[in-house]
């Protein structure tokens, strides 16, 4: 009894902490003072620049906000599609060649993001090619594919390798073959790639920073950046980090609800 | 059939190209002077350069203090979460890793802030703070995942054949989370030995950490400098992900 008692308190008083600055940003959207930190009474002012678009940092906020959703997107979208006609292929490899290419496709993973933002910003200086939205998607898709494959590769496990060949015996076309039959199977782990792959694109910040080029491309991180040095962060920044972290939370409770009830559906049904 | 290996392919170049050549160039302009001629200087100039040899060995200390409390912090909380009669609902699990999803550099200067209204002094206390704060889902994650995956029968063999409760953890427990303990240094040490902008944040500039210096100079155009310098930091990931195994990280840390 005490000792679950200890481990439920040492749970919470770590994830007390570890919310303190998250919980602060969410107290302090409800106030106009333009510092985080300073109360001047509750408004939702905040909130309406949101959706009116009156921010008080201009328009920089609302482009850097579309910027890297659309980079997200775009780099989630094609790094599903690469990373899974590339697991397919890799989980055809055997041998040495496998091992190559699973190697090439850990460096990414285990690179860290100053070395892989250097690294292309070098790439791109030196094959002259000038830096912006395309240069950023492509170093995206560079470190966001490695996660879709390995997503990819274990449902590739699971499945009966024949279904494919039937459908190509019955007289599908490959493409079909794909589309119908591989596909569906392989689902699952394309969303949890795609979801991870578009969770990385959108937490980046070192790698974009050195692949936007001069342009004056921002994202968010990088407009937080900016934003800091000068001193200050956009109040505006405060609802939408709450609204965020809100939608999130509803999302993964939701999701979580829906699990542990289709786990309970299929527990009781065995039992 | 042969065949469906060539989707193998286009990625393949993919990779050489966005992966394998932009690292050997780190490489060629480590190893090049302004005019393109071949040199070693870049690399004795860090030798002999005491800010960058002093920020180096400020880096790695900071990443190992850390490493080491979300290690000590960490451990317990994964044991807790992947043990079914003290933690039943994954809700917990889920609340350790939501604030990855807020932007970091947000989260981090929020911390900041905080200090500030508490009255800290902005300095290596606050950044190793800030530090954990920022990593510890890191080293909790891949724990719990090992941990949860363990065969409960080898802890409950050992108390039928007498083992203490400690013994049981030192001697099972513990050996058998290996694979989780190494994969969450990995993915902790990692991103701080190299961090930057986070280490601006949480000291008011007073400590530069490695990865600031990088951005510096590749910033005002010193390009092979920076390359020699990232040079520098590849050789202590290699080492590191060497020692401790670097394809348990894929595994651990890249599924969700």
């Amino acid at each position: 009894m005490m000792r679950k008692f200890i481990a439920k308190a040492y749970i919470w008083i770590l994830l007390a902490i570890l919310y303190a600055p998250i919980i602060f940003i969410v107290v302090f959207s409800f106030t106009e003072a333009r510092t985080l930190g300073n109360w001047t009474g509750f408004s939702m002012e905040l909130y309406k620049h949101i959706f009116t678009g009156g921010v008080s940092g201009g328009a920089g906020l609302i482009a850097a906000i579309k910027n890297t959703l659309i980079i997200a997107f775009v780099a989630a979208i094609v790094s599903t599609m690469l990373g899974t006609v590339s697991a397919i292929g890799i989980y055809n490899l055997k041998g040495r060649k496998r091992k190559t290419i699973q190697l090439l496709n850990n460096i990414p993973m285990i690179n860290p993001d100053v070395i892989t933002g250097v690294s292309l910003f070098l790439l791109f200086v030196f094959l002259r090619f000038s830096q912006g939205y395309l240069t950023v998607i492509l170093a995206h898709i560079s470190f966001c594919t490695p996660y879709v494959v390995l997503n990819v590769m274990p449902k590739l496990g699971q499945m009966n390798p024949n279904i494919y060949e039937a459908a190509l015996d019955l007289g599908a076309t490959p493409a079909q073959a794909l589309r119908k039959v591989l596909i569906p199977q392989l689902r699952p782990g394309m969303v949890s790639g795609f979801i991870l792959a578009f969770t990385m694109s959108l937490a980046d910040f070192a790698v974009t920073f050195f692949t936007r080029g001069t342009i004056g491309l921002e994202t968010l991180s990088t407009y937080i950046y900016a934003d800091a040095r000068k001193g200050g962060l956009t109040p505006e920044l405060r609802p939408l980090m709450t609204l965020i972290f809100i939608t999130i939370l509803v999302l993964l409770i939701i999701m979580n609800v829906r699990q542990a009830k289709t786990r309970d559906e299929k527990t009781s049904i065995i039992s | 059939m042969s065949k469906r290996s060539n989707w193998a392919i286009p990625y393949l170049i993919f990779l050489i190209l966005f992966v394998v050549l932009p690292l050997v160039l780190v490489l060629v302009y480590a190893l090049r002077d302004g005019n393109g001629g071949f040199t070693l200087s870049n690399i004795t100039r860090f030798f002999t350069d005491t800010d960058a040899l002093n920020t180096f060995a400020v880096s790695v200390e900071v990443a190992i203090e850390n490493t080491l409390i979300c290690l000590l912090l960490g451990y317990p909380a994964a044991y807790i979460l992947a043990d079914r009669n003290l933690n039943k609902s994954a809700v917990t699990v889920i609340l350790f890793i939501l604030p990855m999803w807020i932007n970091a550099l947000m989260r981090t200067l929020a911390t900041a802030e905080l200090f500030n209204v508490f009255g800290f002094t902005l300095g290596k206390g606050t950044l190793l703070f800030g530090m954990v704060y920022d990593y510890l889902p890191f080293m909790i994650y891949p724990i719990y995942n090992v941990l949860l995956k363990m065969d409960n029968s080898y802890a409950e063999a050992a108390a039928d054949l007498g083992a203490t409760p400690s013994q049981v953890f030192r001697k099972v427990t513990l050996p058998l989370s290996m694979p989780g303990i190494s994969s969450g240094i990995l993915m902790v040490f990692m991103p701080t030995v190299s961090t930057f902008a986070i280490s601006e944040f949480l000291t008011n500039n007073k400590i530069k950490l490695f990865g600031t210096i990088i951005q510096e100079n590749i910033n005002s155009s010193m390009w092979n400098y920076g390359a020699a310098l990232s040079l520098i930091m590849l050789v202590i990931i290699g080492l590191t992900t060497m020692i401790l195994g670097g394809d348990e990280r894929e595994v651990e840390g890249g599924t969700i």
